[in-house]
């Protein structure tokens, strides 16, 4: 059974330097960390091994989730926890900031071990951004308690209300800063503009990310009277959550995938060339990522974009080729006006069906700036499925400046300027860099 | 509430002058303010979050109904009945105004409050007896007071089922009992935990200890709306597709009904019901490498045309391979023209080595296939299509399959009504329907 290789990502650079630098902080941090606990071991070291190998389970049942983010919330509440714990049972807790990334650090490569056995290897630039975030607020957390002597270990239990909001301005502190080294990451890899980057890490995190940072302040809190028993009376909601998580992300994958298989269904007849939509997907997303387009858009945008040619399946003979570029404005529309309006129908794709509308629209016309009413998204399938109806899978330079310049030529009425100038920008940088995928 | 009987009214204005002398009663009972003011809010924020999210599906109602009851079970441990009954009628505010009528609203006010009520008090009697019990006796008073908000509850709905639309009271209340008591009986021990909580820190740390359901469940709602929105969509899609030949329009759709029918009626279980609507949904996307105009051909198939109709199952299968969910339902759209007796095909596959999914799909297949118009015959009816089924028992169609839609038709009749809507040109000539088991292909001598 032959097909073509999936292409969601070819359009896609590789893991970037925003991962190399993550990880050599995280590198540098850890080796300090680590000198510094075996110089003088931590005193309670029941309190680190349980909490280390708290973190090892909860990063056995680590999770993926869409866009390509990986979590552990069960490992990373017990990392807050430990940053967090104050009394034990009544006794002060000892163990220093260093002592919590040595213990995280730990406990994470421990929890890896069966995973990477498997076949699959953690992502990095995850690991090293929660040890990064741990070490933040461990460096802030454990110096006020201090064993019990600092202004926060020194707190009455009718202060607790006191502890518990610093608690949560800590671990908010650190969940910032852990935002904001992912959208690092993702716009150097994605190649996109970092506040769309940070705007979509940080709408990630506000979801699991407070159930998980809620989750070890509660059981940082509730260890003063339950000590250890604290650790399974608050994970169980958190794997309620996770549950929940995992759940929507596997629907959601399934959707994606569904959308790309059934959006064979023109090739499969006949009416476009193979791999056609996948690739002016892939460029859209490209292209749209580029643009700071936020995740939900790019959604949006790549359903539109697989669905582009739906409208053609109206037609009584497929088009030569499939190409709608060689055919008349008229009929343009016409495809993409049924195309919509079988997206319609879904009752629940409306975004997308007003992108599959708009694809054929000219994105000004005379004595008009540029017309509002045709959407960003329309405008990038527009020109991303020009291009790929002049070049297809080939991989000929002269092919792709030839369609480059056909898309300059059509600036005036028909290709946003903006557009053909990132798309112009995305296939360069791929002719030079391998494609992965 | 003109329109219900006189005894509904009644009732309705007891359980409503009743919550409202406990709610004065438990105001002057001088609870815990800050416990109950808070507890309260929090009920308030709970359900009004759990109502604004998502769109109105059968279960979401009896989520936000449980998100009292941890909070109620807070306060009956930290402030007594008191504290738990005015919780309780925080419940009252929750439902949004526009959505539903007053009378309800209130009612449902007074099915917290007298829930709650009960619960509190059970509660309180419970600890008198178990006094200085250590954490066993408080696990016991939870359970209790679990249970008995659990059938106050259901006994006030069913009463109001019963006088109002004459429900059959008894099942009502065992089905809404069995129902919620497991869910019931997790909220309430949540109830510890935030009066634990408070206990420890007062509002932050029990606001916190709510935060991992509220997402739970946010995560839940998002997801059963994305189901929705994924199975309106695969509906659609293969409409649009079907489009392409005016009489298999509403087939693959049809098969799934009739799949389902067969599955349920050999006992699957659900998951895999579940696959197979879809594997019934999808089953002919193939279809769509198949040339129209061979689809189309009135008369006899040459050897080509044939084969190319044949690798229909391959392509579909091909065209899906993307999809991981759908797994086992692969197998059944492969092989959904595979025969009993090995002459089917892509594979040939004979008697047990067929998929079951492939074997239950081939007969719901074949049987709306002859239920629908085709051009070169009428539809046959029901009876004179299980007919057809039972001749092939055996040959074509595993006997077990059939047996079990026969029965599925006994218990669920079968609605689809085949008749071509007026205007639509029928092609001249005759389009042969490759599911259709009574037609002899030109060739199956070639074939062997």
């Amino acid at each position: 059974m032959s097909r073509p290789a999936p292409a969601r990502r070819s359009w896609r650079p590789d893991e970037g330097r925003g991962t190399v630098v993550v990880a050599a902080l995280a590198a540098v941090l850890v080796v300090a960390s680590v000198s510094l606990t075996v110089q003088q071991p931590p005193a309670q070291a029941w309190v680190a091994l349980g909490f280390g190998l708290f973190i090892a389970l909860g990063e056995v049942v680590r999770i993926r989730l869409e866009g390509d983010r990986e979590t552990a919330p069960v490992g990373a509440a017990a990392a807050w926890a430990y940053v967090l714990l104050g009394s034990f049972g009544g006794v002060p807790t000892t163990h220093r900031a260093w002592d919590v990334v040595t213990v995280t650090a730990l406990g994470t490569f421990v929890g890896a071990v069966p995973h990477v056995a498997a076949g699959r290897a953690p992502r990095v630039d995850e690991l090293a951004r929660r040890l990064l975030s741990v070490g933040l607020a461990a460096a802030i957390f454990r110096p006020l308690y201090d064993g019990g002597q600092g202004p926060l270990g020194r707190l009455g239990e009718d202060a607790n209300w006191l502890l518990a909001l610093v608690m949560v301005v800590v671990v908010g502190l650190a969940m910032l800063l852990d935002a904001a080294v992912a959208a690092l990451v993702r716009a150097d890899r994605d190649r996109a503009p970092y506040l769309a980057a940070l705007r979509d890490e940080s709408r990630a995190l506000v979801g699991l990310g407070s159930a998980i940072g809620a989750t070890g302040i509660l059981i940082a809190l509730a260890a003063q009277i339950l000590r250890g028993w604290a650790v399974p009376v608050f994970v169980v909601p958190l794997l309620l959550t996770q549950f929940s998580f995992r759940r929507y992300s596997t629907i959601r994958q399934t959707y994606h995938q569904t959308i790309r298989s059934l959006s064979r269904v023109t090739e499969v007849g006949g009416y476009t060339e193979t791999g056609h939509s996948a690739r002016v997907a892939s460029l859209s997303l490209a292209v749209g990522r580029e643009l700071g387009m936020g995740d939900r858009d790019l959604e949006q945008l790549e359903y539109a974009a697989l669905m582009h040619d739906l409208g053609q399946l109206s037609l009584t003979d497929p088009i030569p080729g499939g190409a709608t570029l060689l055919v008349s404005r008229d009929e343009q529309s016409q495809i993409a006006r049924m195309g919509a309006e079988v997206i319609r129908q879904t009752g629940v794709l409306d975004g997308v069906a007003v992108i599959v509308e708009h694809q054929a629209d000219s994105y000004r016309t005379p004595h008009v700036d540029a017309d509002e009413t045709v959407p960003l998204a329309s405008r990038i399938i527009k020109a991303a499925n020009a291009y790929d109806d002049l070049v297809g899978d080939s991989l000929e330079s002269s092919r792709r400046l030839e369609a480059i310049e056909r898309l300059r030529l059509g600036m005036s009425y028909d290709y946003d300027p903006a557009v053909v100038t990132v798309l112009a920008r995305v296939v360069e940088y791929h002719a030079r860099v391998p494609v992965r995928g | 509430m003109t329109d219900l009987p006189v005894r509904a009214r009644l009732y309705i204005s007891a359980a409503i002058l009743a919550a409202c002398v406990l709610v004065v009663l438990a105001l002057l009972a001088r609870p815990d303010w800050a416990v109950v003011i808070s507890f309260a809010v929090l009920t308030v924020v709970l359900e009004r979050t759990s109502t604004g999210v998502g769109n109105q599906s059968q279960g979401q109602g009896s989520i936000a109904f449980f998100m009292t009851l941890p909070t109620t079970i807070a306060a009956a441990i930290l402030t007594g009945w008191a504290g738990a009954t005015l919780v309780g009628a925080a419940g009252l505010l929750h439902a949004a105004p526009s959505r539903l009528p007053t009378v309800k609203r209130l009612f449902n006010g007074a099915q917290f409050t007298l829930s709650a009520a009960a619960a509190g008090l059970a509660f309180e009697l419970l600890g008198t007896f178990l006094a200085d019990g250590g954490p066993a006796a408080l696990v016991l008073q939870v359970v209790a007071a679990n249970v008995v908000y659990s059938v106050v509850n259901a006994g006030l709905l069913t009463a109001v089922l019963w006088l109002a639309q004459g429900a059959p009271p008894a099942a009502v209340l065992t089905g809404t009992i069995a129902r919620t008591a497991p869910v019931y009986l997790g909220y309430g021990l949540l109830g510890v935990a935030l009066a634990m909580l408070w206990e420890i820190g007062g509002p932050l740390p029990t606001v916190l200890g709510l935060l991992p359901l509220l997402v739970a469940r946010w995560a839940f709602l998002q997801y059963a709306r994305e189901r929705e929105a994924y199975e309106a969509t695969i509906r659609t899609l293969v409409k649009a597709v079907e489009q392409k030949d005016f009489y298999t329009r509403g087939h693959s759709e049809r098969v799934s009904t009739a799949s389902v029918m067969i599955a349920r009626a050999i006992g699957m279980r659900e998951e895999r019901v579940t696959a197979i609507a879809y594997a019934g949904i999808l089953h002919d996307v193939g279809k769509l490498g198949v040339p129209t105009k061979v689809l189309q051909k009135t008369g006899r198939l040459t050897e080509d045309e044939f084969a190319a109709i044949k690798r229909h199952p391959v392509r579909g299968r091909e065209m899906l391979s993307d999809i991981e969910f759908l797994d086992e339902a692969f197998e059944g759209i492969l092989h959904h023209h595979e025969r009993m007796d090995g002459r089917g095909y892509p594979r040939g596959l004979v008697g047990d080595d067929i998929p079951e999914f492939a074997r239950i799909i081939a007969v719901a297949d074949a049987f709306d296939s002859m239920t629908s118009t085709r051009s070169y015959r009428d539809a046959r009816t029901v009876p004179e299509a299980v007919r057809e089924l039972q001749r092939c028992r055996g040959t074509q169609f595993d006997p077990v399959m059939v047996d079990a839609m026969v029965r599925a038709l006994a218990r669920q009749p079968w609605t689809h009504v085949p008749a071509p809507p007026p205007g639509v040109r029928v092609p001249q000539g005759a389009v042969i329907d490759h599911d259709d088991p009574t037609f002899v292909y030109g060739l199956p001598e070639a074939e062997r």
